[in-house]
């Protein structure tokens, strides 16, 4: 008896804690994204469907450049990541440890303000930009603030992290002897990247991919603190919707939309890739 | 990748039967929350509403005070005053960034009934504070325990449009939205409104996101007095600046930190709130300049109030109530610099002045003579109101300007 019991107490507590503070809220929110009314005069449920259409075709250009950011700053992110991961796994020594950490270091400063400092950095007149129109190298109303390219770069910069790890982890694991064994049959260099150690990290990839890409997406303090009038993102649409318009339908109904389109993306990139399961992966 | 472990297997088939078992669980949610979510629309106060709130109300000895940036001196030297005359001791935020947002964070407190952390907080009339009061979210206040408010308001401020008699609120400052700029970057003396559409100075001009003040600058360029706008005005006003936005004019739509970006140079002018300017140039030194445009700036007052759930409501009105102090609100003006609810604070200003010696004598006399302090009547005859909207209302105007600011 006790055993049978055992595995669902193990399960109890967590259990628990996604069905009160996960799977309730979506339910509550998704009821909410069939309501139709306002904080005054209350919300009644009337199926109200066209929340969806509504808020879709109201915010579909925030919507699209959301996925567009976020795959560019996903691709900026991979791209950076990679060689940095790579060097770290396998010229990294005995230092491989200092050198994550100065990686994970940046996540001891809170994320508001190591944004906030970008603007500083990047500020029309200021150290970067200042000296530079001042020489004479950049037209005087240049500027790297409130465009699209300081929005990818602040989210590529933010979530840089969590696509380095996962890569690490998966490059360290790969066996040094393979790639020995790969030159003893002629391989040279890049072959013997391209056959052996890329595939072997491409589950490290793809997790990092996953980790990136969806909050990336839904992201709204860079757009907030870098962008100007025409990068703003679903995020900030969201925000707004709810806690400054009390539009709670639509602001349910948005992100609901917005996480259908974000789980039908990954699954078809999951397919693209060629693994069967998405969790799989992403747990290794 | 290959290999799929078969304990794996299991364990999907497992949380697909799981999987199921949630949809019942979210159907029992649905069925909760089926009957939806009562409005919670409130009856006007009466007189016997404000004594039932006040009695058997006591004094704590202590206050929360929520308010907005740049609303006070770093030193917070009236709080510090107030606490040494009368023994309450004050914590003071400035956590309000604009109305909306501080309303959407406290009303599902406020509508649960549970305390927001804030027995006192500034609201500017407007659709935030419509609602606060239909929703019966403010306390009615005990005129009988505000003396200095009866004998030192300016007639103006005791019978505003949006809260007749007093009810909910008095003011705490009032204040304009004109233009603010930096005159070493423009090149010239900015006048009008008209400037803000001069592509000359593409990219480095700043509006203001709140939905009022954009569209009532938008409403004020194309010649319309907001406070009798109607729906057609509105689209009109939204083309006006949505042509300035595809133009590629505007830098951004600003919050509170359009400042910073005035005094960094990343915008050269911007619209703004005339007390802001000077605390700015005063504290930084900088040299910005701010002016009330030829076609009309808006006027709008910051008011206290007291959230229903107030834990120190005693405190807090004895603090409201010590604002109206003309010395007080002349100390309080020569910090914010924004229009005083006293007018008395003048003749303080004025008898200070021609105590000080040096510099702080000239700042005194400034300010006492300033028109931005205690605007003349020719001021207020080119400033406008905030237009009262009613909920469907609200959400019309919202559709026209968000579009503009949600970029």
């Amino acid at each position: 008896m006790r055993r049978r019991l055992a595995p669902y107490l193990l399960i109890l507590p967590g259990g628990l804690w996604l069905a009160i503070l996960f799977v309730l809220p979506m339910v509550v929110m998704l009821s909410f994204s069939l309501m139709q009314g306002d904080v005054v005069n209350g919300f009644q449920l009337i199926w109200h469907w066209q929340n969806y259409t509504d808020s879709l075709s109201a915010y579909d250009d925030q919507l699209i450049r959301s996925l567009v950011y976020g795959l560019l700053a996903t691709a900026a992110c991979v791209l950076l990541a990679y060689p940095a991961a790579y060097w770290i796994a396998f010229r990294g020594g005995g230092r491989k440890s200092t050198y994550l950490f100065l990686m994970l270091l940046p996540f001891f400063v809170s994320f508001v303000l190591r944004t906030f400092s970008w603007k500083f950095l990047l500020a029309d007149d200021g150290i970067v930009l200042g000296p530079l129109k001042d020489a004479g190298l950049l037209p005087q109303d240049f500027h790297v603030l409130a465009t699209g390219f300081a929005v990818v770069a602040g989210l590529t910069y933010n979530y840089l992290p969590f696509m380095v790890l996962p890569i690490y982890v998966a490059l360290e694991r790969v066996d040094p002897r393979l790639l020995e064994a790969a030159q003893d049959l002629y391989a040279g260099r890049a072959q013997a990247f391209l056959r052996v150690v890329l595939p072997l990290s491409v589950p490290g990839v793809f997790a990092g991919v996953l980790m990136t890409f969806v909050p990336v997406s839904a992201d709204y303090v860079n757009a907030t603190v870098l962008g100007g009038t025409n990068n703003t993102m679903i995020g900030n649409v969201i925000q707004n919707l709810y806690l400054v318009n009390n539009d709670y339908p639509q602001a349910a109904a948005l992100s609901f939309a917005l996480m259908a389109i974000l789980l039908i993306g990954i699954f078809a990139y999951a397919r693209a890739l060629g693994t069967e399961d998405v969790l799989e992966v992403a747990a290794r | 990748m290959n290999e799929i472990n078969p304990e794996l297997l299991r364990g999907m088939t497992r949380s697909r039967r799981d999987a199921l078992r949630l949809f019942g669980l979210a159907g029992a949610g649905l069925g909760l929350a089926a009957c939806g979510v009562k409005g919670q629309k409130a009856a006007p106060a009466k007189q016997s509403d404000v004594q039932k709130y006040w009695n058997g109300k006591t004094k704590h000895g202590h206050v929360n005070f929520a308010n907005w940036p740049l609303y006070m001196d770093k030193g917070r030297t009236p709080l510090k005053q107030f606490t040494k005359e009368t023994g309450i001791s004050v914590t003071y935020r400035e956590v309000i960034q604009d109305d909306p947002s501080w309303f959407g964070k406290i009303q599902p407190q406020l509508q649960a009934n549970q305390s927001i952390g804030y027995d006192l907080m500034v609201i500017t009339n407007g659709v935030s504070f419509t609602k606060l009061t239909e929703l019966g979210y403010l306390v009615p206040l005990d005129h009988s325990k505000m003396p200095n408010f009866a004998k030192n308001a300016g007639a103006a401020y005791k019978n505003e449009s949006f809260d007749p008699g007093n009810v909910y609120s008095v003011p705490y400052q009032t204040g304009i939205t004109g233009i603010a700029y930096d005159p070493a970057k423009t090149g010239r003396e900015i006048t009008s409104l008209a400037d803000l559409w001069d592509p000359k100075f593409k990219g480095k001009v700043g509006m203001f996101s709140d939905v009022q003040e954009i569209g009532n600058f938008g409403m004020m360029a194309v010649g319309v007095n907001p406070e009798q706008s109607t729906a057609d005005d509105w689209k009109k006003a939204g083309a006006k600046l949505q042509e300035q936005k595809d133009q590629g004019i505007v830098r951004k739509y600003f919050d509170q930190d359009y400042i910073d970006a005035l005094s960094r140079g990343d915008i050269w002018l911007s619209m703004a709130y005339s007390g802001d300017i000077f605390q700015q140039n005063l504290s930084e030194g900088s040299n910005l300049k701010f002016v009330i445009p030829e076609e009309g700036g808006t006027i709008w007052t910051d008011n206290l109030t007291i959230p229903k759930t107030a834990e120190n409501p005693v405190d807090a009105l004895t603090l409201l109530d010590y604002f109206y102090r003309p010395d007080v609100a002349a100390q309080l003006a020569e910090i914010v610099s924004y229009v005083t609810p006293v007018p008395g604070a003048k003749d303080v200003l004025a008898a200070e002045a021609a105590k000080a010696t040096g510099s702080r004598k000239k700042t005194l006399q400034t300010l006492a003579d300033s028109p931005l302090i205690f605007p003349s009547d020719a001021d207020y005859a080119r400033l406008r109101h905030y237009r009262k909207m009613t909920t469907a209302e609200e959400q019309q105007y919202n559709g026209v300007f968000q579009k503009i600011t949600a970029g």
